[in-house]
């Protein structure tokens, strides 16, 4: 099976924890015009990393580099969840069951429903899991 | 006993100098004799034993400096043969190599001989029990004032460094009267006993203290003489002219270098000329009496101004004042000496961090604390922030093996640290001394 359709490519980008460094990347986003789908930030102690899911990830990834950003493709799947009690316990049940682990997620929950991004440490092995159990992926070809 | 060497300590002054003289010219001969080292430098400067023929003509000879020891390193400025030496102390170098110093027994000798002299005009004797807490090890300071404090029959507290509240413990109930440490880790147990319910100055039997390894102020000995009730000393050394050596008599003013064993220049950093005497410049010292690693003209670097009048002691030889400056850009944290060369160099193995760097030198209570921002190199980044604390552990890791000392690392964006501003940018120090 190709699993290449299902693996999209997230942008993290390194910033340091202080006040106006969000504000500076997702300014520069609005720049180009590049849409935010879903976000998240991990945080630790002086730095952190914003995680993006954006429309157009090549133009963004120009974008933030030729900004200064620190800026790396990483390969994560977006899994749609029941919008409902038990959803994601779903997923999560199918990737825990098939020995795939979860490194981070995140989410979001919109007008078609929600979606959990994954970032796994078996990228192929969860796609399959997650088709063979019925479940349902976004394809990467939803972005430019 | 108010003198440990009378006969030498009180010598007059144009005695001494034509005892360093004596000296000087058998150092040279004997140099260029038998180190190869002193002898091509000797040769490419022009200059041959039979030139000095004055104390002055000392300024004929090459200068040393701690590249030197680094280029040589470990062993090739050693005249002495492994089977002569009895000890090796290792210190920081300015990059990787760090510094070696070999010793026979006449040089532990006479190292011991130059504090039992040192820490008898402070004061110290037969009766005393000194807590040393410099630490003991490849550093000079803890060894160097134990066998000094043996030496004068004072019953010595081998604490070294850390585990400050059982060092407080110690010096109630064996009833400390002398500490060996640095100024600021005796500011650090002064905070720590005052936690502990105890008052330093009223609670213990402690009332002297011998403070050197780094830079500290006459506002710092203010401190510490009300607060803790202390009389406090300076005392100064590298491991270069064997360690800690010369110090402060009970007068307070100025550190006794002792001209049988040390010859003192204070020089123009720019020029190489001498100042005036009182005027401030740089102290070049050579060792009139080191058998297994002699140094000449050695330029450590510091800064000071020099009083060669006769002490109210009695002594007679020259005082340095208190080093208030560096000529090059070394750092003194907790005591250890720090080069930010050595920073670069051991960033220049780790490839997910640029080479640049700042430092931030702050004081957490009384101790040093030192920061070490690195940038993250584009595209070497995870986005696992595991990832990147485990970066930051490795990178600390690096670092603490380089320089000998606890150092926080943080992580930052490429591209945010100033570039080629000079020291002032690279380094802030922040704390008041």
């Amino acid at each position: 099976m190709d699993m290449k359709p299902f693996i999209i490519k997230q942008i993290s980008v390194f910033s340091e924890n202080r006040p106006g460094r969000l504000a500076a990347i997702a300014r520069a986003l609005e720049e180009d015009g590049i849409n935010i789908l879903a976000f998240s930030i991990a945080e630790a102690d002086g730095f952190g990393v914003v995680r993006a899911l954006v429309d157009n990830p090549d133009k963004a990834y120009r974008k933030l580099t030729g900004g200064g950003f620190s800026v790396n493709f990483t390969d994560v799947i977006a899994a749609k969840m029941r919008d409902q009690p038990g959803g994601l316990y779903e997923i999560a049940r199918i990737l825990g069951d098939g020995g795939v682990n979860i490194e981070y997620a995140y989410a979001y929950s919109g007008k078609e429903g929600a979606v959990l991004i994954l970032r796994v440490d078996r990228v192929d092995s969860a796609i399959e899991l997650l088709l063979k159990h019925g479940g349902e992926l976004l394809k990467t070809s939803i972005f430019h | 006993m108010r003198m440990w060497d009378p006969r030498i300590e009180e010598m007059p002054a144009e005695d001494l100098r034509r005892l360093q003289y004596r000296l000087l010219k058998t150092l040279v001969y004997r140099l260029y004799s038998f180190s190869p080292f002193y002898h091509d430098r000797m040769k490419a400067t022009g200059v041959h034993p039979d030139d000095i023929c004055c104390l002055e003509d000392v300024r004929k000879l090459p200068f040393m400096k701690k590249i030197d020891l680094r280029d040589n390193y470990p062993d090739r400025l050693f005249v002495a043969q492994q089977e002569d030496l009895v000890r090796y102390h290792v210190s920081s170098g300015t990059t990787g190599k760090p510094t070696v110093v070999g010793y026979t027994g006449t040089d532990l000798d006479n190292w011991t001989a130059s504090l039992a002299r040192a820490l008898t005009s402070c004061g110290l004797g037969r009766g005393d029990v000194i807590q040393v807490s410099y630490g003991y090890g490849l550093f000079t300071g803890g060894l160097g004032l134990h066998y000094g404090a043996e030496k004068i029959g004072a019953t010595v507290l081998p604490t070294s460094v850390g585990n400050t509240e059982r060092q407080i413990e110690l010096m109630q109930d064996l009833k400390s009267t002398a500490i060996a440490c640095t100024p600021s880790y005796l500011l650090h147990m002064g905070e720590v006993a005052e936690k502990m319910g105890i008052n330093i100055g009223k609670d213990t039997h402690m009332r002297t203290a011998i403070l050197g390894a780094e830079p500290w102020t006459e506002g710092m000995r203010d401190r510490i003489q009300s607060w803790l009730g202390i009389r406090a000393y300076d005392i100064y050394g590298t491991s270069e002219l064997s360690g800690p050596m010369f110090c402060e008599c009970t007068e307070q003013a100025g550190i006794h270098i002792w001209g049988d064993l040390a010859l003192v220049e204070i020089l123009d950093p720019e020029t190489g000329d001498p100042v005036a005497e009182g005027e401030k410049g740089e102290l070049v010292i050579t060792m009139l009496q080191k058998e297994a690693m002699p140094m000449i003209r050695y330029r450590i670097g510091d800064i000071t101004s020099i009083d060669e009048s006769v002490c109210a002691c009695g002594r007679t030889h020259p005082r340095i004042r208190r080093i208030t400056g560096r000529v090059d850009d070394m750092l003194i944290i907790r005591g250890i000496n720090v080069f930010p060369s050595q920073i670069e160099y051991a960033l220049m193995g780790i490839p997910e961090v640029g080479q640049h760097f700042q430092i931030v030198v702050d004081r957490k209570g009384a101790l040093d604390d030192m920061l070490v921002k690195v940038e993250v190199s584009r595209g070497a980044f995870s986005d696992k922030i595991t990832d990147l604390i485990q970066l930051r552990k490795k990178v600390e890791h690096k670092l603490r093996n380089t320089l000998n000392v606890g150092v926080n690392v943080e992580l930052v964006e490429p591209g945010s640290l100033p570039r080629f501003e000079g020291k002032s940018k690279k380094v802030i120090d922040r704390r008041v001394m």
